[in-house]
């Protein structure tokens, strides 16, 4: 009845490779599914996060402190809290329920772009930061304008911009709180890598669990290699 | 320069617009009418949902979208208008969701027996007595060290039973669940089962539930008090009213809940895992009610899941006379 537990483990290991590489229907869709809304939410993110990290790096303003400090204090929010807040504006009784968005991938996009949106600005802003301040007086001393200066820093933080865009991505798809709370895990529309452990695991379906969570690895991992290879041969 | 870096911007955030928006569009679900079904975690998590889906969604141009919740959040969830229809187990929580106005068209689809299940070895010796009896009795054991009970703990149907059944037994709750062999679980039939076979504990599990799990080798509890009256667990579904929630998809939950009641969906009910688990995991309510082909459990139904002698009083119906004849 109760297997010991090293040859669970090495089996469901076994049996989630067969289904790996078998191509599993559900594994694939489950898996593209996940990139997809994670990539999208991550986009979003770096569309409204990037602005306000360039304001927040390049400027000096009163309530910048208090702006960044904000920022830093969200990057910990938990997923539940803000899953809660967001099933309450989207629910049909909420704000925004006219939309329609509850239970659906809109939702789940939104949501975890306001999720990773704090990790997006600190890591900008901080990698703005700690590009020498006197290259934008040099660009200025060589007759750049205030913009192209300013678009100089940019260049030259670019890999820290590419660093806080994989570190979004990865909370993104790697979260259960939102996408759980706002789509519901409802198979074939909501159900993403995340959710789906979540409840097979509860099923009982032990192999399908280990090999999303393989996946789920292998993206997170594949990613974060790639994007250090090609950081490497750039510099 | 300035020019350039305008357009460049414009263009990325064009694209990032147009991506996502492709993406909500090709992840967006069918074309068809979707019917949102929140229900208790015991008809999901067996599968037989499943089995009903593909059935139904072969015959009509509906998508089924289930969330799986406890009773209480699907109440919950339809109250806010975020489903159309529930499938719940608890006839106290059902009669206010009635009683409130926003449930209406209730039919009783199926039922099965809760059962207190418990490591193989006994320890509080509860084999064969009365539900109140063995409750008692753990109660006994429990508090000289031998025993430990799993509460589900989370407003579902089947904890809405353990309460009352604590109660019938003369106990006060707010004090048992405060000492410490009474483990508050706090998640679904499933996690409980896992949770109650990891302690070697008692706990109040569905048969459909414990059957599954147990057939599947992930639990080794054993059924100690089975098949009382005070035991019946009774299965219903609930469309949510319209002219509360104008958004809801009212002709699609009927269409649902005449599936669920018909000859067919009956039999899916009936029938389902026969094969998997040697017997039926739930029993068709409907033909049972008409019929009385069973009148003791006919009546035990009606006693348990009736309110004011039928299944939905006759205010909180809208229109589908054909359901109550």
């Amino acid at each position: 009845m109760h297997p010991a537990l090293g040859n669970e483990i090495i089996d469901g290991f076994l049996k989630a490779l067969q289904l790996i590489f078998s191509g599993d229907p559900t594994v694939v869709e489950i898996s593209v599914r996940s990139i997809l809304i994670s990539s999208s939410a991550t986009m979003l993110s770096v569309l409204w996060g990037l602005p306000v990290a360039a304001i927040l790096g390049l400027k000096r303003f009163r309530g910048r402190f208090v702006a960044k400090g904000f920022f830093h204090a969200m990057l910990g929010i938990p997923t539940v809290a803000l899953g809660l807040v967001l099933y309450l504006f989207f629910s049909n009784a909420g704000p925004i329920g006219f939309l329609h968005w509850l239970y659906s991938p809109t939702a789940m996009i939104i949501g975890q772009a306001i999720l990773i949106t704090p990790i997006t600005v600190s890591f900008i802003t901080s990698a703005i930061e700690s590009v020498d301040p006197e290259i934008k007086d040099l660009a200025k001393t060589l007759g750049a304008s205030e913009t192209e200066a300013s678009i100089a820093v940019l260049k030259e933080s670019m890999s820290g911009v590419v660093l806080a865009i994989t570190a979004s991505f990865n909370r993104a798809i790697a979260e259960l709180g939102v996408v759980l709370m706002v789509g519901g895990n409802i198979a074939g529309l909501t159900s993403v890598l995340t959710t789906t452990i979540a409840l097979e695991t509860n099923k009982g379906n032990i192999e399908l669990s280990i090999a999303l969570a393989i996946i789920l690895l292998l993206i997170v991992s594949a990613l974060s290699i790639s994007i250090n290879l090609i950081q490497r041969r750039r510099t | 320069m300035k020019k350039t870096f305008f357009i460049w911007v414009s263009m990325l955030v064009l694209a990032v617009i147009a991506s996502v928006a492709g993406t909500t569009y090709f992840l967006r679900s069918s074309m068809k009418e979707r019917l949102i079904i929140s229900t208790t975690t015991s008809l999901y998590e067996t599968d037989l949902l499943k089995a009903v889906e593909t059935e139904f969604e072969a015959k009509y141009p509906i998508d089924l979208n289930f969330i799986s919740v406890g009773t209480g959040i699907a109440i919950e969830h339809a109250q806010r208008g975020d489903a159309d229809l529930i499938l719940v187990h608890s006839p106290t929580d059902e009669l206010g969701f009635l009683t409130g106005g926003t449930g209406i068209n209730r039919k009783i689809i199926a039922y099965n027996f809760f059962a207190i299940v418990g490591p193989e070895t006994d320890p509080a010796k509860i084999q064969g007595m009365t539900t109140l009896q063995a409750l008692s009795r753990i109660v006994e054991s429990s508090r000289n060290g031998t025993a430990k009970w799993v509460s589900r703990g989370d407003n579902s149907g089947t904890h809405a039973k353990e309460k009352s059944l604590w109660k019938d037994a003369g106990f006060n709750l707010t004090t048992l669940s405060k000492e410490s062999w009474y483990i508050n679980s706090g998640s679904g039939m499933g996690e409980t089962l896992k949770k109650t076979d990891y302690f070697s504990a008692y706990t109040l599990a569905d048969m459909g539930t414990y059957l599954k799990y147990q057939k599947d080798g992930l639990i080794s509890l054993k059924v100690l008090v089975e098949q009382g009256k005070d035991l019946l667990n009774v299965y219903s579904a609930i469309a949510v009213n319209q002219t509360l929630h104008p958004n809801v998809n009212f002709g699609g939950a009927m269409t649902f809940i005449k599936f669920l009641i018909s000859d067919k969906g009956q039999q899916i009910i009936e029938h389902y895992g026969e094969d998997q688990y040697g017997q039926s995991l739930f029993y068709p309510a409907v033909h049972l009610l008409k019929e009385n082909t069973d009148p003791t459990i006919a009546q035990w139904i009606r006693e348990y899941a009736f309110f004011n002698g039928t299944e939905c009083p006759p205010e909180y119906r809208k229109g589908y006379a054909e359901l109550y004849d």
